[in-house]
């Protein structure tokens, strides 16, 4: 607990937690209103003008790409500068188990992501005085970005826990994301059967996309909680075999 | 109270930072561990305290082996590292706070910080950032946290490096005091601080103890070629340099 309420108040002394929430504000409101209020050819239509979508499919869709950017950037200085400003040496030296502690940490970023992400509700609010929508679909798109931020706040502090430079951190975040998009673009021109195969099995984004359509299919759930224990379990091991090195 | 046993620690490329060393410590005593730089007394420290693992032997703190029960073994240690490990962003207070909430100390939270930050003379800047404290208090801080939770062992990885020499004094006179309730490892390569502070020495070359026992004892062992007894600094060049240097 103490080291959440480090982490999360460290969010809010910095501007980086503020940006993010700005960044992320930023992002939907403006997919919102260019996918769903004025989702016609032309971008000089308005919703109240009698065009427009009750469709956030694209909204969310899109919000998908701006996570796999930006929440490297929330998760970069988890471990790496711990590790850098050597305060790794309290935390690891405290009578507290390893997993607690990246649980902690993780609980701390994934906080500020929830935090963003309550504002997605209001959208479907707005939009619910112009015209009847589907909370089963919005209620899917929700619950699919709360899994997909939660696996990127994963693999962000998996290789956050790798090195001490937090630039570092940031990029191989993104790779690891763009990966994840990339295994279901790369599939189909993949050759070998069972590599395609797998290469399916891990996308996040055919996944998602179920959840953006209102399905929630449990093994898609699995799916989503399996990748973050096993980065969360990566991120222990790492640091426990840091200590054999 | 802490007993350590074939200490070993090997890296990959198979350089040992510390070879099979032996050594006990008693309730109450304060050890110093006296050796050059990259002599292993950071490596050994960091073992003690569970920050990485020996690749042999054994270290046991209060009757717990450390790699077989590090969080038990952990409460028993108050751990200040050569560099104190402090956030910038916090305030003294702050800090200490989080450190009583991390350790699950269960000593009354107020109380205890306000003993402690009187021993250790940082209540006139409990309520500033750390990144604005000089280095003496800084470490005065790094102190504090070590001794947050009351863990009858100290580990103090150079306590004194880069403190003006009022600010040594005052951290020395500190340990003595703290080794009333306390058992001490201290590690130094500043000669008089050992010889002031602490019961016991051990002198760590290379990895390798050579040379162990109270600074008496240590004397009397080693001795010119006219039988006068060698001062500390004479026995750390010896042991350390060889002979022709003295």
């Amino acid at each position: 607990m103490a080291v959440f309420k480090r982490e999360l108040k460290a969010y809010f002394i910095t501007p980086l937690g503020y940006a993010f929430i700005g960044v992320y504000l930023v992002f939907s409101g403006a997919f919102f209103y260019m996918f769903t209020l004025t989702s016609s050819t032309s971008s000089t239509y308005s919703f109240s003008q009698g065009t427009g979508s009750a469709d956030f499919a694209p909204m969310f869709s899109l919000m998908f790409f701006v996570l796999m950017f930006t929440v490297p950037l929330l998760t970069m200085r988890l471990f790496a500068e711990e590790r850098r400003a050597k305060t790794d040496q309290l935390l690891l030296t405290a009578p507290l188990g390893l997993f607690e502690l990246v649980a902690a940490k993780f609980a701390a970023a994934y906080a500020v992501f929830l935090i963003s992400t309550a504002v997605m509700p209001i959208y479907g609010i707005v939009l619910s005085n112009f015209t009847e929508v589907s909370w089963r679909t919005i209620t899917g798109n929700m619950f699919g970005l709360i899994m997909v931020g939660a696996v990127f706040t994963a693999s962000g502090l998996l290789v956050s826990s790798l090195t001490e430079n937090q630039m570092i951190a940031a990029i191989l975040g993104v790779f690891v994301n763009v990966g994840f998009l990339f295994s279901s673009v790369a599939a189909p021109y993949v050759e070998i059967k069972f590599i395609s195969d797998a290469l399916r099995s891990v996308s996040l984004l055919s996944r998602y996309d179920r959840f953006t359509i209102g399905l929630f299919e449990p093994q898609n759930v699995l799916f989503f909680l399996s990748i973050i224990a096993i980065f969360l379990f990566l991120t222990v091991r790492g640091l426990e075999r840091r200590r054999w090195l | 109270m802490i007993e350590v046993r074939n200490l070993t620690k090997s890296y990959s490329n198979g350089e040992k930072a510390v070879d099979n060393i032996s050594f006990t410590v008693g309730e109450g005593e304060i050890l110093g561990f006296l050796g050059p730089n990259g002599a292993g007394k950071s490596t050994t420290m960091n073992i003690l305290t569970g920050y990485i693992s020996s690749t042999d032997g054994s270290a046991v703190i209060g009757g717990v082996d450390v790699l077989e029960e590090p969080i038990v073994a952990k409460r028993k240690i108050g751990y200040l590292p050569e560099q104190p490990p402090l956030y910038p962003d916090m305030t003294v207070d702050e800090y200490l706070r989080f450190i009583h909430e991390l350790k699950k100390s269960k000593l009354p939270k107020n109380t205890h910080l306000n003993e402690i930050c009187e021993l250790v003379k940082v209540n006139d800047v409990r309520g500033r950032l750390i990144r604005n404290l000089s280095k003496g208090y800084r470490q005065r801080v790094g102190l504090a946290g070590a001794l947050v939770g009351n863990p009858p062992i100290l580990i103090l990885d150079e306590p004194t490096v880069g403190l003006d020499p009022k600010q040594i004094i005052e951290i020395r006179t500190l340990i003595k005091q703290l080794g009333r309730n306390h058992t001490v490892i201290l590690s130094s390569h500043i000669l008089p601080e050992v010889q002031a502070v602490c019961d016991k020495i051990v002198i760590i070359n290379e990895g390798k103890i050579v040379a162990d026992g109270d600074l008496e004892g240590l004397r009397s062992r080693f001795k010119t070629e006219t039988d006068e007894e060698l001062s500390l600094e004479q026995i750390f060049i010896k042991l350390i340099y060889g002979e022709g240097i003295i």
